[in-house]
């Protein structure tokens, strides 16, 4: 541990290369979320091609037996604060001990996975510490001649990137959207030091109260090889887009309309605000193609489209264009894939 | 109940072109329109008001061309609106543009709520509300819909990874609210001709607010755009595939087996 801690203190001030990163790995009732870990291998890349270190920040009521695998994906340092106030994220308890954390050891960077609590918890932040914010970043570099990070920022639905970087504070921040970065592999090999810090928190300090929570991990739709999306075309009949589904062995996603009426989870929303595909196939029902869903479906190999509408965008997207009533075709083809199945 | 909420004018993004050779937005000839979840945060605020009785008061940071979409939102039921417009509130990055719109609700007074929508649809990063929340130094609850007032206290549903929760906090608070948590009303049209003639916006600049040039804008921002790209659309084969039902369905069964 001392070897790290020295290493930093005397890299600080002189040498450029002493660059610590901090990564904040959100948990949920003891489960880690992924996209902390996959933050956690990028800043472990960076740190590496910089020559500098990664700590890894954790809160949560009782949260030591995570440490480990923390320390295997990556970081040299595992930090975690316990309190009974930090069991449930609110906004408010989380950013005041992250807050005193990121004074005490005065980190050059820090990523923060852009789910919603990672988001609210960076905005507020980037606002306490007077820094620099990058928002759900697709893309982290190191600029050459600085050695500052330039971050990819998506916008207008995902079609156009600002590379951007933090011009004024003392630390650079960004959230890095899910689904984007790599987890390493956990390794035995790696020792990372895992340290206890102080969560000084008062019960005042907890400002909302989590009374309830109703959390069910489902099969990510990023990870899926065949998708069926169903849109509003579909007039919130799903019987047949999910029979499709059943039948190519595949699952079930939605434009975002779908899932704000309540149809389906919201994790099972395609787009800028959900998941970016990355199937080998996707069959895209009663859909428009608007930017902030197209962005869902750019990575996916070969996208067939269903649509009453020549006109419709959606087309532009798609490998397999079928002008026409999905109610009419879905029989056909769910008995065409079932017949030939037999 | 005395509400904010704050209200952007973005452009539609669906009609947004991008520049190859100038690395620029193209922004001539977009239509506007009042930010989709800043209408879902309006509708809360104005429901809750029906419940609970106050005022509502729309706050736009924004050049004075987004003047007709704060008359919409007052047709819509809104109290007061308020547009902050200054040459030098330009190009700001999300902390400059939370701390202008902090001054502004501070500048207004005591409140009990301020809402915000979930995302901008144009710069989308989510991060004003949280930010505001903060200079502010007040609670937030972030991503929300369903969004009751119970003894004194705000209670909403938050929508988190794989699934939700039920947060309660004391006011005031902040509230982000979730695009399409609701269904936005349309505006009145007798309070429509009377928000368009005879309504008197209020316009604050920068002296108004008290802020210094260096806070605010393009100087205030805390964050610079080295270059704008493009994600160039992946190459599609666009190919029809025509014919009856049946023959439709035989044809896509084969692309369907070819891509496993
Ligand atoms: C900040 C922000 C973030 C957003 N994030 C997302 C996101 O992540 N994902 C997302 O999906 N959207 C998102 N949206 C919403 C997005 O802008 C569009 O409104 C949405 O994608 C439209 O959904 P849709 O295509 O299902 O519906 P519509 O646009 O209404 O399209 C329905 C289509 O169905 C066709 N149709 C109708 N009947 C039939 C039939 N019988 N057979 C075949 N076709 C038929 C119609 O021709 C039409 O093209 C976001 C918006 C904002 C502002
Ligand atoms: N210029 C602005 N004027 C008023 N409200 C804004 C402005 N920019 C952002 N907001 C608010 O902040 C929310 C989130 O925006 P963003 O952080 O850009 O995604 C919007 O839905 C608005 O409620």
């Amino acid at each position: 541990m001392s070897q790290i801690l020295l290493q930093k203190e005397e890299g600080k001030e002189e040498n450029m290369n002493g660059h610590e990163i901090f990564v904040f790995i959100e948990q949920t009732d003891g489960t880690i979320e992924d996209v902390s870990l996959e933050v956690l291998g990028k800043a472990r890349e960076i740190a590496d091609k910089l020559g500098g270190s990664v700590t890894a920040v954790l809160f949560g009521e009782n949260v030591e037996s995570l440490t480990g695998e923390v320390a295997k994906s990556g970081a040299d340092l595992v930090l975690y604060g316990e309190s009974s106030l930090l069991k449930d994220y609110t906004t408010e308890a989380y950013a005041k001990v992250f807050e005193a954390q990121i004074r005490k050891r005065k980190p050059d960077v820090l990523l923060i996975g852009a789910t919603h609590n990672g988001a609210s918890l960076a905005a507020s932040l980037a606002i306490k510490l007077g820094s620099g914010l990058m928002a759900h970043v697709i893309d982290l570099e190191i600029e050459s001649d600085t050695g500052k990070l330039l971050g990819s920022v998506p916008g207008f639905g995902g079609s156009i990137v600002s590379v951007c970087k933090c011009s004024k504070g003392d630390i650079e921040m960004a959230t890095v959207r899910p689904g984007i970065f790599k987890q390493r592999e956990p390794s035995t090999s790696r020792i990372g030091v895992i340290q206890r810090i102080e969560a000084d928190l008062k019960p005042e300090d907890k400002k909302c109260k989590v009374l309830e929570r109703s959390v069910k991990r489902t099969e990510e739709l990023a990870r899926t090889e065949r998708v069926v999306v169903a849109g509003l075309g579909c007039r919130g009949e799903l019987s047949l887009p999910k029979e499709l589904a059943e039948d190519i062995g595949g699952s079930l996603g939605v434009s975002r309309p779908l899932a704000d009426k309540g149809l389906v989870p919201k994790d099972k929303v395609v787009g800028s605000t959900g998941s970016s595909l990355n199937a080998k196939l996707a069959i895209v029902l009663g859909v428009s193609g608007a930017a902030h869903f197209s962005s869902g479906i750019r990575d996916v190999k070969t996208v067939i489209a269903i649509n009453t509408d020549s006109n419709s965008q959606i087309f532009k997207l798609a490998d397999y264009c079928v002008k026409g009533d999905l109610f009419e075709i879905l029989p056909y083809l769910t008995a065409e894939l079932e017949s030939s199945s037999k | 109940m005395k509400s904010l909420v704050c209200m952007k004018v973005a452009p539609k993004v669906d009609q947004i072109k991008f520049d190859e050779v100038k690395k620029t937005i193209v922004r001539e000839g977009v239509e506007n329109e009042i930010n989709e979840a800043d209408k879902n945060a309006l509708e809360a605020a104005l429901s809750l008001k029906e419940t609970h009785g106050g005022t509502v008061t729309v706050i736009s940071m924004g050049p004075p061309s987004f003047e007709p979409y704060l008359r919409l939102a007052v047709s819509m039921g809104a109290d007061d609106a308020i547009l902050l417009s200054d040459r030098a509130f330009a190009a700001a990055d999300t902390f400059a543009t939370s701390r202008v719109l902090a001054q502004a609700i501070k500048k207004v007074g005591l409140f009990d709520l301020v809402f915000c929508g979930e995302a901008s649809s144009d710069g989308s990063t989510e991060q004003v509300p949280s930010s505001i929340a903060e200079w502010l130094g007040v609670p937030q609850i972030t991503y929300a819909n369903n969004i009751k007032i119970e003894d004194s206290k705000v209670v909403g549903r938050r929508v988190i990874t794989g699934g939700y929760e039920i947060i309660e906090s004391q006011l005031p608070v902040l509230v982000s609210v979730e695009l399409g948590a609701n269904t936005p009303r349309f505006p009145d049209f007798r309070r429509k001709r009377w928000a368009d003639k005879e309504f008197k916006l209020t316009v604050w600049n920068i002296q108004d607010l008290g802020l210094n040039p260096n806070d605010v804008g393009l100087l205030g921002s805390y964050t610079i755009v080295k270059e704008l790209k493009s994600l160039p659309a992946p190459a599609r084969k666009g190919e029809f595939v025509t014919g009856s039902p049946q023959e439709i369905a035989k044809k896509l069964a084969q692309v369907i087996k070819a891509s496993a």
